[in-house]
């Protein structure tokens, strides 16, 4: 049985600086790899189909005579299956998070 | 005779992370009965088998629990490719066992905070926790995610570690090694943390047995059993016992966590030096016809997943026998004739995790 076996760490964090990041004064250590969201080349989507197929919470709603790919982001686990299967490898997981929304909507994106 | 009360404890109470009730029945200070209830988060997971498929499911299976949710959705596909024999890459195999022990390693910190918590040692919690963080750290530069990982699947895994990662990572927790050291002998000798935990709530070998304990709740209790020495996943090629401490008390459970922590270091240590290169995957080829039990350790003890497949796209059954539920009959056991001062540790001391309990 000991007494004060913490002193040592106390005293050494009392020099050290913050093991938190100071955020927003500090910037925003995001890994690399981080899934984050997903996003899309537009242009360089063919509107096969298969992420909408692939997705495991339907997140994905692609029309091919309108040409548009629609993603309900608050559906989305990213979990990165799309991406996987996307014969155009048009899309991408992003490591940035999407912002906070206040109402349900869907990301659309049309090729005109 | 002294006058009985009954204090309800929970489902909401500073010390539990989730909703568990107990019925304590008091005389004076001394809790002589307890009463669990459970049910308050039960999800439905096991009949959502049947809406989605056996590939899909993965996903479902990662979120029963969110601390060892990579070693649930693991035994999910383990017990999916035994029913389709499927044998995984060799490479798939050791990195799926590299992300169970980065999973042990976090949630017995995370577990070791909410210990520090518990019996009031607000500083401790918060180092625990800062060990943690370059734990989930890792895991964030190999997954993408901290607590769902999304890397197993039916038939391999989803993403590589490149040798040069790897060999920084076996590295980097050499040297994490002292830095952790300094923590856990805080646990191990400060006379504060031993006044709360010596000789508190003894599970007795012959009791740990007969009450079907599990993980190191068990091992505390003198029993060397430990599922990953059945050589599922990579194990069978790694040179490691189980972790076994006989007095059974809470400190004894606290200590042998601590040890696994090590334990975890030396086995990543291993497989970081005997990966094999190779595929990481297989394709895998049409649906599940028959039937498994699955089992393998998490940070909290076994877990079993039984699952039985008709030969369509979507499982018949699928049973989960999570290692807290395991472990509730013990702690039921430990509590009559402790203090009700007490208690926040001992419901502490299995581990318990509720969500996957009710799944
Ligand atoms: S899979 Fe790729 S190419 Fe096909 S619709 Fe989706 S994003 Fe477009
Ligand atoms: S990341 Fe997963 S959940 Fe999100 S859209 Fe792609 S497949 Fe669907």
């Amino acid at each position: 049985m000991q007494f004060f076996v913490m002193a040592k760490t106390v005293l050494k964090s009392l020099f050290r600086k913050p093991a938190t990041v100071k955020y927003p004064f500090g910037p925003k250590m995001l890994s690399e790899f981080a899934r984050g969201s997903i996003s899309i080349d537009i242009s360089r989507c063919i509107f096969c189909g298969m992420c909408q197929r692939k997705c495991p919470t339907g997140a994905i709603v692609v029309t091919r005579e309108e040409k548009t790919w629609n993603i309900a982001r608050l559906k989305c686990i990213t979990c990165g299956y799309c991406v996987e299967v996307c014969p155009k490898k048009c899309l991408q997981m992003s490591n940035q998070y999407t912002e906070p929304m206040l109402t349900k909507h869907e990301d659309l994106y049309k090729n005109a | 005779m002294t006058k009985r009360t009954i204090i309800p404890f929970g489902p909401q109470h500073p010390v539990l992370p989730e909703p568990i009730h107990l019925d304590l029945v008091l005389e004076d200070e001394l809790v002589v009965e307890a009463i669990p209830s459970i049910g308050f988060i039960h999800r439905g997971l096991e009949k959502l088998v049947e809406k989605k498929d056996f590939i899909d499911f993965v996903y479902v299976a990662e979120r029963i629990c969110g601390i060892c949710s990579f070693i649930h959705g693991l035994t999910y596909c383990i017990a999916v490719e035994e029913i389709m024999k499927i044998k995984v890459p060799e490479r798939a195999d050791y990195l799926r066992t590299i992300w169970s022990e980065l999973s042990r390693m976090h949630s017995h910190l995370l577990w070791m905070g909410l210990m520090a918590d518990s019996f009031g040692f607000e500083s401790l919690f918060m180092h625990t926790w800062r060990m943690r963080e370059k734990i989930l750290d890792i895991i964030e530069n190999t997954t993408g995610g901290r607590v769902i990982f999304a890397s197993a699947k039916v038939g391999g895994v989803r993403r590589d570690i490149d040798s040069a990662t790897l060999k920084s990572i076996s590295k980097s927790l050499e040297s994490y090694k002292n830095e952790l050291k300094e923590i856990t002998d805080i646990f191990i000798k400060d006379s504060s943390v031993q006044h709360r935990l010596v000789g508190v709530g003894v599970l007795k070998k012959g009791q740990a047995y007969e009450l079907g304990a599990v993980g190191p709740t068990l091992r505390a209790s003198g029993w060397s059993i430990d599922t990953r020495k059945l050589g599922y996943a990579a194990y069978k090629n790694i040179d490691f016992e189980p972790v076994v401490e006989t007095s059974g008390d809470s400190y004894a459970r606290c200590v042998v966590r601590i040890k696994e922590l090590f334990q975890s270091i030396d086995i990543i240590r291993q497989l970081a030096g005997k990966i094999p290169d190779g595929p990481i995957e297989i394709k895998i080829t049409g649906n599940p016809d028959g039937e498994f039990f699955a089992r393998t350790e998490q940070p909290r003890g076994e877990v079993i997943y039984y699952a039985k497949a008709n030969g369509t796209k979507f499982l018949q059954r699928l049973r989960v026998r999570t290692p807290t539920f395991a472990n509730i009959p013990s702690l039921v056991k430990m509590l009559p004739g402790s203090s009700l001062a007490d208690v926040p540790v001992l419901v502490l001391t299995i581990d318990p995790c509720i969500s996957c309990t009710e799944r």
